[in-house]
């Protein structure tokens, strides 16, 4: 049976909170983030009946919301509020976690974190996710969420923040280098 | 002779692209060599997994409504 209008609501009021949450990971702006859940829900209404079940209805929402994602990032472009920096990006990531040699720090040895399926449905993990992605300067968060979260292509990626594709790579290494060492202190200790 | 610092290099790459044959060689030497690598890696590869499945975990995360 179609969602009828009233149920179609009820999921909204329960989505929403979640979809700014992604939003807000994405833009890191409390505004963007409202403007594009906003689009995606008007979107969404006006599909909603053609959608039987919850979770496909949810998934698909989803989807609406990267594109709306994708169209703030490109007006944050334009507007010149955002721009993928430089210095963000010259920093001490490799230096701190390796010797001169290229051997591990020995304090930057990375800890064994369990079976993957039941990490990722440890509640903490997604807590500590978060706030480590958070922590991370904001050109190499977003670069990484395009990529991990959005699942964009770094080909994509290069296209959308004008960056090239050698320079996407390595922001990419440093932003897995900083998340795993951010995990391997936030959530195991 | 990759070193950690370079390996750490190739298996982020992976995630994102396909490694030339040589890179992949020079990589599958250096983590049968190496446990901290072995441990990186397995890392890089749930951090792609957590990445895909986060939109997930947040529609886990309240499980309030009923259909």
């Amino acid at each position: 049976m179609p969602l009828s209008a009233t149920l179609a609501a009820a999921h909204f009021a329960q989505l929403r909170p979640r979809l700014v949450a992604f939003a807000r990971l994405q833009l890191r702006d409390a505004n963007a983030a409202e403007d594009a859940v906003q689009e995606t829900l008007l979107t969404a209404f006006e599909k909603s009946a053609t959608f039987e079940g919850r979770s496909e209805f949810e998934t698909w929402v989803f989807g609406i919301l990267k594109y709306k994602i994708l169209d703030q990032l490109r007006q944050q472009r334009r507007q010149g509020t955002w721009q993928p920096l430089d210095q963000d990006l010259d920093d001490d990531t490799l230096d701190r976690l390796f010797q001169q040699d290229g051997h591990w720090q020995s304090a930057a040895r990375p800890s064994h974190w369990g079976e993957p399926e039941q990490v990722l449905e440890n509640q903490r993990f997604w807590q500590v996710f978060d706030a480590c992605l958070i922590a991370l300067p904001e050109s190499i968060a977003r670069v990484f969420t395009l990529r991990e979260l959005m699942g964009l292509s770094t080909t994509e990626i290069c296209k959308e923040i004008g960056i090239t594709e050698t320079n996407c790579w390595v922001i990419l290494h440093r932003a897995r280098l900083r998340l795993r060492e951010c995990l391997d202190h936030g959530w195991l200790n | 002779m990759l070193m950690c610092r370079e390996a750490t290099e190739l298996m982020s790459l992976k995630q994102d692209t396909t490694l030339s044959l040589r890179d992949q060689l020079a990589l599958r030497i250096h983590l049968s060599m190496c446990q901290a690598c072995r441990t990186c890696a397995r890392q890089f590869n749930l951090l792609h997994q957590a990445g895909k499945r986060h939109p997930a975990s947040l529609l886990n995360s309240r499980q309030t409504f009923d259909d």
